[in-house]
């Protein structure tokens, strides 16, 4: 019993210590590719390369002054970075990291908590973000912030449907909701569910970047129309939280891609979970390469994208993959 | 791993949470704060759930409930700018009937659950796995209600998108 709830902990604190170390990197990975994109160099002062960049960031925002402005509602305005930062986290309490291993005479498994309801866990999660969105819009009395809340909401719950319609087709070919039985299923590359559900999985990649406001998605915070959105009125560490939690949520979205499209953990020679970071690394990459690429959707053009081409298409691929499924079994 | 009396504390924690939520949905005076009241709420009944070791509705009651309905709830609130400020408060003008129907539905709810047996756990056979078994149930068993249901919500969408939309004249 005490066994499990010692080797339960180091997991977790293991795995929080790595989101938030990749989120601190993340940032410096976004201004260095961003930049060379862009025929910039990036940070550079900061050691070398500019490699301690976010440490002296994060010291920088942990010093600011925290400026509370006069008409915010204050405990939702609190509570608003926690509510959006939690959930970020949450999600990697069923992504399997890697194989199980034998360590100290006990089975260790990679993954903290294996749920039999694990890709539900994780979209009932993500389903949660928004709170923090919106409480922090209506609580800050700024109709820029209300405004960014207004639009995260219309949008989320917009691309949410989508976003779990695209990977029923993956259930259903797995027969299970276990993340870890799922990475299990796809042990050679050609059993890789990308290769059995590529439109589920442009559908997933797709939302996915619009579920996590980032461009050509990032209307919600639309830094040239609504002056960051509905983080405008934070500062400090609270203003840091949500910044955290963004790409909190970029490297959950990665993990979770990685996991139910491209095998996992699942790789030849190298360890388990070397793979896994290089995958989610990937992913990372793609965020910033679209970042770097497209311009920001007009907010019509981004209902109709979801509701008249994402929607019908999820449905398609749903129909299409319980048919041949069906078909399957019969034959 | 948990043992009755465990089980039991947050079971009455969970109880309390939602009875106390559930109050201040319907007397809170800004409509904003009972909104966010109502999503504690129902994120409560989501714990009972998990006690219940129904994992599956659990995570359906916090996907739909938590991070659709109310949501949707607070989008709207959100759009109609008098409501989201806070001069506008809340009036309950119906507490009579309010409360003539919630005792009516509590008897008859509690009636209902003594007098049925037949969605009682051990009535099942759960080798499948719960979420199979409950999809089966509802294709064979219940498909009745389940159609019912599929009606009605139906019936909401295609009334809600009348209502929304603009009369052309």
């Amino acid at each position: 019993m005490w066994e499990i709830v010692i080797i339960s902990s180091i997991k977790v604190l293991l795995v929080v210590v790595a989101i938030l170390t990749g989120c601190a990197y993340a940032t410096y990975m976004e201004r260095k590719v961003l930049g060379h994109m862009q025929h910039r160099i990036g940070p550079l002062y900061a050691g070398p390369y500019g490699l301690l960049q976010p440490v002296a960031d994060g010291l920088k925002l942990i010093f600011k002054e925290d400026i509370v402005p006069d008409n915010v509602e204050r405990t939702t305005y609190a509570l608003a970075p926690l509510l959006a930062f939690v959930p970020s986290l949450l999600t990697f309490a069923v992504v399997p990291f890697a194989a199980d291993v034998d360590m100290f005479g006990y089975r260790i498994t990679g993954v903290i908590s294996d749920l039999n309801i694990g890709i539900l866990w994780v979209f009932a999660v993500t389903s949660l973000g928004v709170y923090g969105l919106v409480l922090a819009g209506w609580s800050s009395g700024s109709k820029y912030s209300m405004l960014g809340a207004i639009r995260s909401s219309a949008q989320m719950i917009s691309y949410e449907v989508a976003y779990g319609l695209s990977i029923i087709g993956v259930i259903l070919i797995a027969n299970t909701f276990s993340l870890r039985e799922i990475v299990e299923q796809q042990a050679s590359i050609t059993d890789w569910f990308v290769f059995r559900q590529p439109l589920g999985f442009l559908l997933f990649i797709t939302c996915a970047i619009a579920e996590t406001n980032r461009a050509p998605f990032d209307l919600p915070e639309a830094e040239s129309e609504l002056v960051a959105g509905y983080h405008t009125e934070y500062s400090s560490m609270r203003f840091s939280t949500f910044f955290i939690s963004e790409y909190a949520n970029m490297i959950a979205v990665s993990s979770v891609a990685t996991t139910l499209f491209f095998g996992g953990w699942q790789g030849p020679l190298l360890p388990p979970i070397l793979w896994f970071c290089i995958k989610v690394f990937l992913f990372m990459f793609l965020y910033i390469w679209l970042r770097a690429t497209f311009p920001r959707f007009r907010y019509d053009q981004l209902m109709a994208f979801g509701w008249k081409v994402l929607f019908p298409l999820a449905l398609l691929n749903t129909i299409v993959t319980a048919g041949l499924v069906m078909l399957t079994d019969w034959l | 791993m948990t043992d009755g009396s465990q089980v039991g504390v947050i079971f009455w924690f969970l109880s309390f949470v939602i009875l106390i939520s559930g109050f201040m949905v319907v007397s809170l005076k800004n409509i904003f704060y009972c909104a966010l009241f109502l999503v504690l709420c129902l994120f409560s009944v989501a714990g009972i759930f998990i006690l219940l070791e129904a994992e599956f509705l659990a995570a359906a009651q916090v996907l739909i409930y938590v991070g659709a309905v109310a949501i949707l709830m607070i989008f709207a609130i959100m759009l109609t700018t008098d409501m989201a400020s806070k001069e506008i408060t809340q009036t309950n003008e119906n507490v009579t009937v309010g409360v003539f129907v919630s005792v009516i539905f509590a008897i008859s709810t509690i009636l209902l659950i003594d007098k049925t047996s037949v969605w009682r756990y051990q009535d099942h056979d759960f080798s499948e796995g719960v979420t199979v078994t409950l999809g089966k149930l509802l294709m064979t068993k219940f498909m009745l209600p389940f159609e019912l249901v599929s009606v009605l919500l139906l019936a909401a969408m295609i009334g809600a998108i009348v209502l929304a939309r603009k009369e052309r004249s």
